[in-house]
């Protein structure tokens, strides 16, 4: 996985609720057995009409946002099934951070396992944020994971939460899986004492 | 010992690994597969030369993009990128050693229909699948919930997820549903009043005199909703009715294995002063037959009110109840029991079970789908349908005009060829009502078996309880 440190580059604005999971990736792009290659679709059926034509008004369409690296949005992003696809779509147009309120439990989780940094701020600074993104290509923001901050092209300094875990494994492009082999002496011991205690199982 | 909740206790009882900072490495009991969102992980799992921790607590099934008409076992039935897909997943099933249930099996259904069926899924368990509505096994009382395709790999690789605890909710429903009303109505009800975001950081425990009163395919409809109100996971504590389900069931314990078990899930229910993050409580009898309007599970309504407008709402909700009614093509004051429909949906892992079908078939009965409406009913497995045909039941679907499908997930999402084309109508009895999801462009409302019945004989929405 790619670390993450800071980041400097163009914010999408994005300003709508409850964006699930089918609007940012269609299922019937879900039917492929790689990772990769799903950026040409991302929110596909609001970028493209019927005729597979970019509908110019859908933000990632304008020539500004062509090359956008963040996206500001609504609140409860990421919301509906646990498609991997979501993240790795976002990943592959080469966005790899999201600004939002809040966001769906599963889709959080997919993003650091994919070298996106999902941000929580409240409501009043995605606004500001929101607005900044508005302006255009040159409205550049800035992420430091590192500090935790976020500063706009205005030069304001917002600063987020992260947890310590996800954010250590996110900026050193941690696997989770080999670090918890590191602990498969724990693994092993629970397996063995639950093979006494709920040998059903 | 301090009181627990009944998510406390089986969480205790899966954690094999604390860190300082209090993130956790669960114990995964059973762990679900199916075609969409594992091959990924099988492929990691190659490249990185590592194998499956423990095969025998692995289950795998396709169901989300097999075709479901009768003609299936003709592999040119499917478009190139599902065979690959259910072809990759024959092949990670053999190399790897899991349990697998193929296209060819009677028991091949939707994942979280066979789960069950098969006594895969027991009480105090930890279930995962890489699908957000494995919550539907918190019906059984195990802590189950989706995980990302990462996630997948990381459990087949070590039987554990990476995990923070969440926090406590109840939900409790009081007394008696009023006739017409079902486990659907239940959770749809849940929904609309949380919003689905409400139970986001949550596990919900769903209790009250109601929730006991539901047969397990009722509180599986019940918890199959959880992840539509936001929460990861839902659970309803384990009783005689789980356990009279569970019995005799292939992979449920037998002889002094069940006495031993039995002994244990008796002792799976929250405490009386356990502590609670948050409690909803909504009366049995408040609750009325729903639809969706909308396209997002929040937006639910008595199907006797009428078409809300955008103006009813405040903050970023006005703006998606405008974009929502301009893509469902509602009219702000229509009641709701005026819309009318072009196709009716009965399946889906959340109303795909016998039940459901009892429920469908009892209001269909020597009645006849509305002419030039398109209806189906996909069981959600194999063994369902098998059940179906003996009750009797597929013949009333028949001769009412109800195409009669193979399991799967069908037009739940419509990654087969069943999909809505751009402004059809449906009445479904499945979980989401999102933009797009049964086809580009369709309109989804969500509803019970029994209202999905009642819709196709009238080729309106239609309040059940009017044909009762
Ligand atoms: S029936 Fe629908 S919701 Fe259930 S597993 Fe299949 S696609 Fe997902």
């Amino acid at each position: 996985m790619d670390p993450f440190n800071t980041l400097t580059g163009i914010a999408a604005p994005l300003p709508l609720i409850n964006i699930d999971t089918d609007m940012i990736i269609p299922k019937q792009f879900l039917k492929t057995i790689k990772r990769t290659g799903l950026g040409v679709n991302l929110f596909d059926e609001m970028r493209y009409d019927d005729d597979r034509n970019e509908i110019p008004t859908f933000v990632l369409n304008k020539p500004q946002y062509r090359d956008a690296n963040i996206l500001v949005t609504g609140e409860n992003f990421g919301c509906g099934s646990s498609r991997e696809h979501a993240p790795w779509a976002i990943k592959d147009f080469g966005i790899s951070c999201v600004i939002a309120p809040s966001y769906a439990d599963i889709f959080y989780n997919n993003c650091f396992k994919n070298g996106i940094l999902p941000i929580v701020l409240p409501q009043e600074q995605v606004d500001v944020l929101m607005k900044d993104a508005e302006k255009g290509a040159n409205a550049r923001i800035s992420i430091d994971l590192e500090a935790q901050t976020i500063t706009n092209s205005e030069g304001e300094v917002f600063s987020f939460e992260v947890d310590a875990f996800k954010k250590h494994c996110l900026m050193n492009g941690l696997d989770d899986i080999g670090l918890t082999m590191e602990k498969v002496a724990a693994i092993d011991t629970f397996e063995s004492t639950a093979a006494q205690s709920r040998p059903w199982v | 010992m301090s009181p627990k909740t009944l998510y406390d206790k089986i969480w205790d009882a899966h954690v094999a690994h604390e860190a300082d900072d209090g993130t956790c490495l669960l114990y995964i009991d059973r762990h679900l597969v199916h075609e969409v969102t594992s091959p990924q992980a099988f492929e990691g799992l190659r490249m990185t030369g590592r194998t499956v921790r423990a095969p025998d607590k692995t289950i795998a099934v396709p169901d989300h993009n097999v075709p479901t008409t009768l003609d299936r076992a003709d592999a040119t039935t499917m478009t190139e990128d599902s065979r690959i897909q259910v072809e990759a997943l024959d092949k990670n099933a053999k190399d790897f050693g899991i349990h697998y249930y193929p296209v060819s099996d009677v028991r091949q259904g939707i994942v979280h229909i066979v789960g069950p069926e098969q006594g895969w899924t027991l009480p105090g368990m930890t279930v995962v699948c890489g699908d957000s509505h494995t919550a539907t096994h918190g019906a059984f009382g195990s802590l189950a919930h989706g995980i990302g395709t990462s996630e997948v790999e990381h459990v087949l690789a070590t039987q554990t997820l990476i995990q923070r605890k969440g926090k406590n909710m109840k939900v409790e429903i009081t007394g008696k549903l009023a006739p017409g009303v079902t486990a659907k109505d239940i959770t749809l009800t849940v929904i609309g009043k949380t919003g689905t975001a409400g139970g986001t950081g949550y596990v919900i425990e769903y209790c009250g005199e109601a929730i006991r009163d539901l047969s397990m395919e009722g509180r599986m409809t019940v918890c199959n909703m959880a992840i539509e109100g936001g929460a990861r996971a839902g659970l309803i504590a384990p009783d005689e009715k789980t356990f009279d389900y569970v019995k005799g069931r292939p992979h449920a314990p037998k002889g002094a294995q069940w006495e031993a078990a039995l002994n244990w899930w008796k002792t799976l229910y929250s405490d009386d002063d356990a502590h609670w993050d948050k409690v909803i409580t909504i009366k049995g009898e408040d609750i009325a037959p729903v639809v969706t309007w909308g396209t997002s599970p929040e937006d639910v309504l008595p199907i006797t009110a009428n078409v809300p407008a955008a103006s009813d709402f405040t903050g970023g909700k006005v703006d998606a109840a405008q974009r929502s009614l301009e893509y469902m093509g509602l009219t702000p004051g229509t009641p709701l029991s005026e819309v009318e429909i072009d196709t009716v949906f009965i399946g889906s892992c959340t109303n795909g079970r016998i039940e459901d079908l009892r429920a469908a078939a009892a209001i269909l009965k020597g009645k006849k789908v509305k002419d030039g409406l398109r209806a189906m009913i996909v069981p959600g497995s194999g063994l369902v349908r098998a059940q179906a045909e003996e009750e009797g039941l597929a013949d009333i679907f028949k001769e009412a005009g109800f195409e009669w499908r193979l399991a799967g997930c069908s037009m739940c999402l419509a990654m087969n060829p069943d999909q809505l084309s751009p402004g059809e109508r449906c009445a479904a009895t499945s979980n989401r009502n999102f933009e797009g999801r049964q086809g580009r462009g369709g309109r989804t409302h969500l509803m019970s078996p029994a209202m999905a019945a009642a819709a196709a004989i009238t080729g309106r929405l239609t309040d059940v309880r009017e044909l009762m």
